[in-house]
């Protein structure tokens, strides 16, 4: 075929959400768009959202550059700052400037913003009255701002909050002027909002609420306000921060289909398909959004289809918001006015400061509203976004995330409050200081931006949470909202909800057919996404898929765990950890022939042979088998260890026979492997020694039969399981145990524990499939005995016995 | 430039990686899935892990013990981080590998 030409890309605003649109589009097709970017302002792209730091003196404009100069350079884009498009001819599909230049066009962008709403009343034109919306509307204020000189906002929105105390800091006199009867009526309800008044009249705003303005008074510049009810006030400076409006008047006149914003399908094209449109311009499924993470879902998308891929849909946002004024808390999501029906659950502690409202709906969170501790914002926003049922966790919910026994951080949540000095990265030693300075001075906006630069959460991960606050607080909280659907890395625009589902449904059978299905960006992925698919793939068609060990970390591919000195350690299976003094016996005189440097009992009732070289492991392997021993597939995503107390046949407490209840289980489910790794115990009797409450599947006997919990974690983040049901047999135990087993390898994403994969889909869902479903609960086992069938061969044993010799030998030995 | 004969293209599986071993230490040769060849010493400059142990995709290996990214071609740590696995040459001819052992260089 041959190579088409370059396809013209005209973009209307210079803006955030235009420009991100390009990024996308460039990191997907560099190379098949000549570019140009119109931009009224003088300005290369700048962070919008950054006016009120700059407006308070905290930053300075050249600390809201997003994209320099050079960067348009770099990427050969013809950009025309102070350029305003004043009419697109759609016919001939060229746009045009103010100052006569001419763009043609094979396809459009609009991303024209919005505009501040000016309130049509007397005076408005008057020197002293500005705008709060653009970098020149800050360097104008700031021309207009001296001590003891009084301004007054008006419109207590989140906008004008932050203008508000921009202003004061800056030395003015400072009155906030609103037409509701509290502040920032979008996002808080009457309490949330008194709270936030209060602690804003403390640092000297004033507030004339339910008040309505009627004049703007002044002969030559702004002298005062006089409201409806006949009020006069004194200003010097009037802040217009009444509200945005989309900005569509060049749409509109080109006959595309506006109403509220420019209207945009799901795929942000225009009613003209050459025409795609993002941002605060648009209007899709009837709503209008002003914060930044929609714009940039909305990006992703348009760039997406702009490349020809044609997979994305954007499907609306719910957005969270968080005031950016220095020192108070404040955090919003969802909907709050709980409408009949809902329930609404209050938290109010007037000495601490602290206000928390959560609405709830079908046991869903619809909306929350927190003032003074903002913690666990971002726990509730994931929660409200991924529909999860929170009837299990109800009682405890308010409290926050800590209390629910915890899936991460202890309580060092409260980021904020740490000092720089904090370790939030245990694993790489990385401190909330270096964390702060790399978000700010490279400006970094996302997780895995901070991972790259500063390593934090790049390890084990169990600090992801933490890091993820120290973002949202740094850069404010319109970045702490994660795309709630996240790529599983860069190959790839696909999260890992879909991945299962998909595979399925298209009869995708190797990696390659993934890829290509799916429009990977990269020819045979990378570590992150390859392991990832090789896990669905195997999961998906159990003794069809060929296991591509080429995409299995090497612990996985080797049947070994690699230790930092490069040799590898061997833990043989031994079932419910009962062993004999013949099996010791072998496993001593195994590790003197091969003169192992550290022999170590783990944590999971296993002996542990460490220092072992990759050249001696089939050798050894082949003698542990002899001996009788299987892997003990302690280096998989696969279940792990079966843990037993000795239970009734010699404890005077056993209530059931714990240890061939274990041995039993461990048979049944060795050789699985799983999104991560999976461990299992049984306790004798409710002293539970073996410790079952916090394994990902744990059995603790009782005089009357097996009480089964689920989802306890004893590692970094320690999660005490939740209790599922009591059965009364060992066949039950089974049923139940292949049963959620199933369920966790069908469901979760590749490497998630059970513990965050329930918290995230609620544990009533799977009461629902494991205890209340017995129809579905039979289906799920019998999935995973038909599995197991392919995936007990022991690999040791294949292994010592030739098989991939080539990962054990070394090519040639030379010089 | 001295080549030494060290086996075939098939030995080594595609998107995998065999070590060779020589009096100055372990090289890594590394297949590409388009069956390309390169040589790295078989240390990451990180902390020395076995590069050879890790997972191959496009022109890039990702170290086996903290996941650092080294591009085949030039030996270099993919940015932000900093560093240089020594990057030897490699030809194939007739599906037979030579590899050139000196002292192996980092290219920028």
């Amino acid at each position: 075929m041959m190579k088409k030409n370059k396809m013209r890309l005209v973009v209307i605003g210079n803006g955030m959400a235009g420009i991100r649109t390009i990024e996308e589009l460039l990191k997907m097709s560099a190379d098949e768009f000549d570019i140009t970017v119109f931009g009224s302002e003088p300005q290369p792209n700048y962070n919008r959202i950054l006016l009120s730091p700059v407006l308070s003196g905290e930053m300075s404009f050249k600390d809201t550059i997003l994209n320099d100069w050079s960067w348009y350079e770099e990427n050969h884009i013809t950009l025309h700052t102070g350029k305003t498009v004043t009419k697109i001819d759609r016919l001939r599909c060229v746009v045009e400037t103010e100052d006569g230049i001419v763009a043609p066009y094979d396809r459009l962008l609009i991303a024209t913003g919005s505009n501040p709403i000016m309130l049509p009343v007397p005076g408005i034109d008057l020197p002293g009255v500005v705008g709060y919306r653009s970098i020149a509307d800050v360097e104008n204020m700031l021309g207009m701002t001296g001590e003891g000189m009084r301004a007054v906002v008006i419109g207590g929105g989140l906008l004008g909050l932050e203008a508000a105390n921009g202003l004061s800091l800056r030395g003015m006199d400072v009155s906030v002027v609103h037409l509701c009867e509290w502040p920032m009526e979008r996002q808080l309800d009457k309490v949330g909002g008194g709270l936030l008044q209060g602690a804003l009249e403390k640092r000297g705003l004033k507030f004339y609420l339910s008040r309505q303005t009627e004049a703007i008074l002044g002969e030559t510049s702004v002298t005062g306000l006089r409201f409806k009810d006949g009020e006069e006030i004194p200003a010097d400076l009037i802040v217009m921060s009444a509200g945005i409006r989309p900005n569509f008047a060049l749409a509109k006149s080109a006959g595309i289909h506006c109403e509220r914003g420019i209207v945009v399908s799901d795929t942000m094209q225009t009613y003209d398909p050459k025409i795609y449109a993002v941002g605060e311009c648009v209007q899709h499924r009837g709503q209008t959004y002003g914060l930044v993470a929609p714009l940039f879902e909305q990006a992703k998308v348009a760039a997406n289809h702009l490349a020809q891929y044609g997979r994305m849909r954007y499907e609306g946002s719910s957005v969270s918001t968080k005031l950016k004024v220095t020192g108070i808390d404040l955090f919003s999501a969802g909907d709050f006015n709980p409408a009949a029906g809902d329930d609404e659950l209050l938290l109010q502690d007037a000495a601490r400061g602290v206000y928390k409202k959560l609405v709830l709906r079908d046991n869903k969170l619809r909306g929350a509203v927190m003032y003074g501790d903002t913690v666990d914002g971002p726990w509730y926003f994931q929660m409200l976004r991924d529909g999860t049922d929170v009837s299990e966790m109800r009682e405890h919910l308010l409290f926050g995330q800590m209390h629910l026994g915890d899936s991460g951080h202890g309580a060092t949540s409260s980021v904020a409050n740490m000092p720089d000095s904090a370790e939030i990265c245990g694993c790489n030693g990385v401190r909330k200081g270096t964390i702060v300075n790399a978000i700010i001075e490279k400006k970094l906006f996302t997780l895995e931006e901070v991972r790259a630069h500063t390593k934090a959460s790049a390890s084990c991960g169990s600090c992801t949470g933490l890091v993820e606050a120290l973002l949202a607080n740094t850069l404010g909280g319109d970045y702490s909202a994660k795309p709630s659907k996240k790529p599983i890395c860069g190959c790839t625009e696909h999260a890992h909800q879909d991945m299962q589902k998909t595979i399925r449904e298209l009869g995708l059978k190797t990696i390659p057919e993934v890829m290509r299905a799916l429009d990977w960006k990269t020819t045979d992925g990378c570590h992150v996404c390859r392991p990832a698919l090789n896990y669905y793939l195997l999961a998906a068609w159990p003794g069809e898929y060929v296991d591509d060990s080429r995409s299995r970390f090497i612990n996985e591919r080797v049947h070994a765990n690699i230790q930092k000195d490069g040799t590898y350690s061997v833990i043989p299976r031994i079932w419910g950890g009962v062993t004999s003094p013949a099996e010791l016996r072998s496993i001593a005189e195994i590790a003197e022939r091969y003169e192992v440097p550290t022999v170590h009992i783990t944590g999971g009732q296993r002996i542990g042979l460490y220092g072992i070289t990759k050249e001696n492991l089939p050798k050894m392997w082949g003698e542990l088998v002899e001996a009788g021993f299987v892997s003990g597939h302690a280096y998989g995503k696969s279940l792990r260890t079966v843990k037993t107390c000795v239970g009734s046949e010699w404890c005077r407490f056993g209530t059931q026979d714990s240890t061939a209840m274990g041995i039993q289980i461990e048979k049944m489910t060795w050789g699985s492997w799983t999104p991560h790794k999976f461990k299992i115990a049984v306790s004798g009797c409710p002293r539970n020694c073996a410790e079952a409450t916090i394994k990902d599947f744990g059995v603790v006997c009782v005089d009357s039969g097996y009480e089964i919990h689920v989802g306890g974690n004893g590692g970094v983040k320690v999660r005490v399981t939740d209790f599922l049901c009591k059965v009364e047999t060992e066949a039950e135990v089974l049923e139940y145990c292949g049963a959620f087993m199933q369920l966790y390898r069908e469901e979760a994403h590749y490497l998630d524990r059970t513990a965050p994969w329930i918290e995230r889909v609620g544990l009533a869902h799977i009461k629902r499939h494991i205890v209340d479903d017995a129809a579905g609960r039979t289906a799920l086992y019998a999935r995973f005995l038909e599995s197991q069938h392919y995936s007990q061969d022991d690999p040791w044993k294949e292994r010592a016995e030739g098989k991939e010799a080539h990962e054990y030998t070394a090519l040639a030995t030379i010089g | 430039m001295n080549w030494i004969q060290v086996g075939n293209l098939e030995d080594i599986p595609r998107q995998g990686s065999r070590v060779v071993n020589t009096a100055k230490g372990e090289i890594a040769l590394f297949r590409s899935v388009d069956d390309q060849v390169f040589a790295l010493n078989n240390r990451c400059p990180h902390k020395g892990g076995p590069l050879a142990q890790g997972i191959v995709h496009g022109k890039r290996v990702t170290c086996p013990l903290h996941s650092w990214v080294i591009d085949l071609e030039s030996g270099s740590a993919v940015a932000p981080d900093t560093g240089c696995a020594h990057r030897h040459e490699v030809r194939i001819a007739h599906g037979v590998l030579f590899l050139e052992v000196e002292a192996g260089v980092c290219k920028a």
